[in-house]
């Protein structure tokens, strides 16, 4: 169980202080699939850093399992059983997809068990094992090897910024069902994810609502999806009226 | 193996995968002496009589199969220039590994100035591997001084993989290749280095047939003190397709020259040149980190990616 107790966070942009997180309490329970999203500027990338142990609050504690991690770096909490799939994958020179397959199990996997993982991101594995992660991969096919490096993790706690963003229609159905079944197969884990999507946020146990750096509402599916639906809602490529109410996705 | 030591045996391991006698022709130089040779029906080895070095013959129409030229040295204060010449016949589709592995634990510097000359027939294929390693704590250095010359006929191809991970104190390389239409080159050098290591690469390809094209990428790390200069000219003088590319990671105090040169002296010469240094991206130790590695470790695994 993670739990962010007054969370701030702060930055510096020409010598004034501008506060990106504001005294943030949050829980992300066992079990369940908790989904945070809110306008773009409202802080929810940021928080996913600092659960992820990539940026450091500037107030407040987080804890883990009950155990304080505020200052523990990223590499621990990793260990500690916290995944984290970057909303823009990275790339690497000469390492292949099964190479950052394998350092995400932590083990030398066999080529068809890393290839369960790539086909679960609807990936024709075979075709990509060997490929280097870099410039040759689409956006598309990056985001979904970021993704299955999170899923070859087997986390205890899967946080995803934003896994819907720059990924084609087909395949976000796809994801989905990755989630879907994440959820399905949930024992002591939680997945806590970044999205405007409503297909995304239908499928959430729990949703909390971040604006201006505040948890803006937070509740069960049930009280709070109609509410957020009213803005209306639908396939990333015809989110206008989803984008209008809840602002575009973002970096912050 | 032969009348080698435990260090012979690690360097030949190091320099050649070598764990036991090769299969087909090899020779193997230890300490300036010949310590094994074997000519094949199709692959003769013959050595040199007024300067030291090898002749490799490979007769026209040869495949599959394999030369080993490897050398180690272990006596510190040792000094030799080789001259090798490859003569590839017609039609031939070799692999060729050579390799120097120097264990120096004296006080005197250790150098191997290899010379290898390759005279690539028409239509002849080689794959051309070659692996320099250092290792020893004495403070005599560890020299490599590598001179490769190609001249390729019409129509033929090479593949050459140079690589120097570690250990090698000074190095100054020099390839020059000559190609007639329709050959093609390919070189991939590799190169790290360390503490106040030292590395020259200069590359001179004259593309003088129509239809030669040549595809030049080194990739390196400076680590520490490190210097490395990487000279690559492609000169195309005939309608032909040259491309070169320094990809290099810098880290510590290191320092990297990249010189890439082109000169087209025809108008159909299409020449091409890429250069990029860099340190390792923040972002890249951060998602390493994130699957559970320390930032050392996901350095390494950086590295060792790059430069596969």
């Amino acid at each position: 169980m993670l739990e962010l107790k007054n969370i701030s966070f702060q930055v510096d942009t020409e010598g004034l202080g501008k506060e990106i997180i504001r005294d943030v309490s949050l829980t992300v329970p066992d079990r369940k699939l908790m989904v945070i999203t809110g306008p773009n500027g409202g802080g929810k990338s940021t928080l996913a850093k600092l659960i992820a142990g990539i940026e450091k609050p500037t107030d407040g504690q987080i804890f883990w399992n009950g155990q304080e991690i505020t200052d523990t770096g990223v590499t621990d909490r990793a260990r500690m059983g916290i995944a984290y799939a970057f909303q823009q994958p990275v790339r690497f020179k000469g390492i292949r997809v099964l190479d950052l397959i394998r350092i995400a199990a932590g083990k030398n996997l066999s080529v068809a068990d890393a290839c369960e993982y790539l086909s679960a991101v609807g990936l024709c594995a075979r075709d990509y094992m060997e490929r280097e992660v870099n410039a040759s991969l689409s956006g598309g096919e990056l985001k979904r090897i970021e993704i299955a490096t999170v899923l070859a993790r087997n986390a205890a706690l899967s946080v995803f910024d934003e896994p819907e963003a720059g990924i084609d229609l087909w395949s976000f159905r796809n994801l989905i069902d990755v989630f879907r079944q994440m959820r399905e197969s949930i024992k002591d884990s939680s997945i806590l994810i970044i999205s405007h999507q409503e297909r995304i946020l239908n499928i959430a146990d729990e949703i909390v609502v971040l604006r201006d750096g505040r948890v803006e509402r937070q509740g069960t599916h049930a009280e709070l999806y109609p509410g957020l639906m009213e803005g209306g809602a639908s396939e990333p490529c015809e989110c206008e009226g989803w984008a209008r109410a809840m602002g575009k996705g973002g970096d912050a | 193996m032969l009348k080698l030591d435990e260090i012979q045996k690690r360097l030949l391991r190091e320099v050649a995968d070598l764990h036991e006698v090769p299969e087909g022709a090899y020779n193997i130089r230890s300490n300036s002496a010949s310590a094994g040779r074997q000519s094949t029906a199709n692959i003769e080895i013959v050595p040199k009589t007024e300067v030291s070095g090898l002749e490799i013959r490979i007769k026209p129409g040869t495949k599959n199969e394999s030369v080993h030229i490897p050398v180690v040295m272990t006596q510190s204060g040792l000094k030799e220039v080789v001259y090798n010449d490859f003569f590839i016949g017609e039609g031939a589709d070799v692999v060729i590994i050579a390799g120097c592995g120097i264990d120096n634990c004296g006080n005197q510097d250790s150098q191997h100035d290899g010379i290898h000359r390759f005279y690539v027939g028409k239509n002849a294929h080689i794959k051309y591997v070659e692996k320099h390693y250092g290792s020893g704590d004495g403070a005599g250095k560890r020299i490599l001084n590598p001179g490769t010359e190609v001249y390729m006929e019409e129509g033929s191809s090479a593949e050459m993989e140079m690589v120097q991970i570690k250990g090698v104190d000074d190095t100054v390389r020099t390839t020059t290749a000559e190609l007639a239409a329709g050959a093609r080159l390919v070189v991939r050098e590799r190169l790290m280095t360390h503490g106040d290591q030292r590395a020259v690469s200069t590359y001179v390809v004259n593309l003088n047939g129509e239809g030669s094209s040549a595809d030049v990428v080194n990739r390196s790390v400076a680590r520490d003190h490190s210097f490395q200069q990487f000279d690559a000219k492609i000169a195309g003088n005939a309608p032909c397709q040259g491309h070169t590319e320094c990809d290099s990671i810098i880290m510590d105090q290191g320092r990297i020259l990249a010189e890439p040169g082109l000169e087209a002296n025809h108008v159909d010469a299409a020449l091409v040149h890429e250069a990029a240094i860099g340190k390792i991206a923040g972002e890249q130790l951060v998602k390493l980190m994130t699957l559970g590695l320390t930032e050392a470790e996901a350095e390494e695994q950086i590295i060792n990616g790059f430069l596969q």
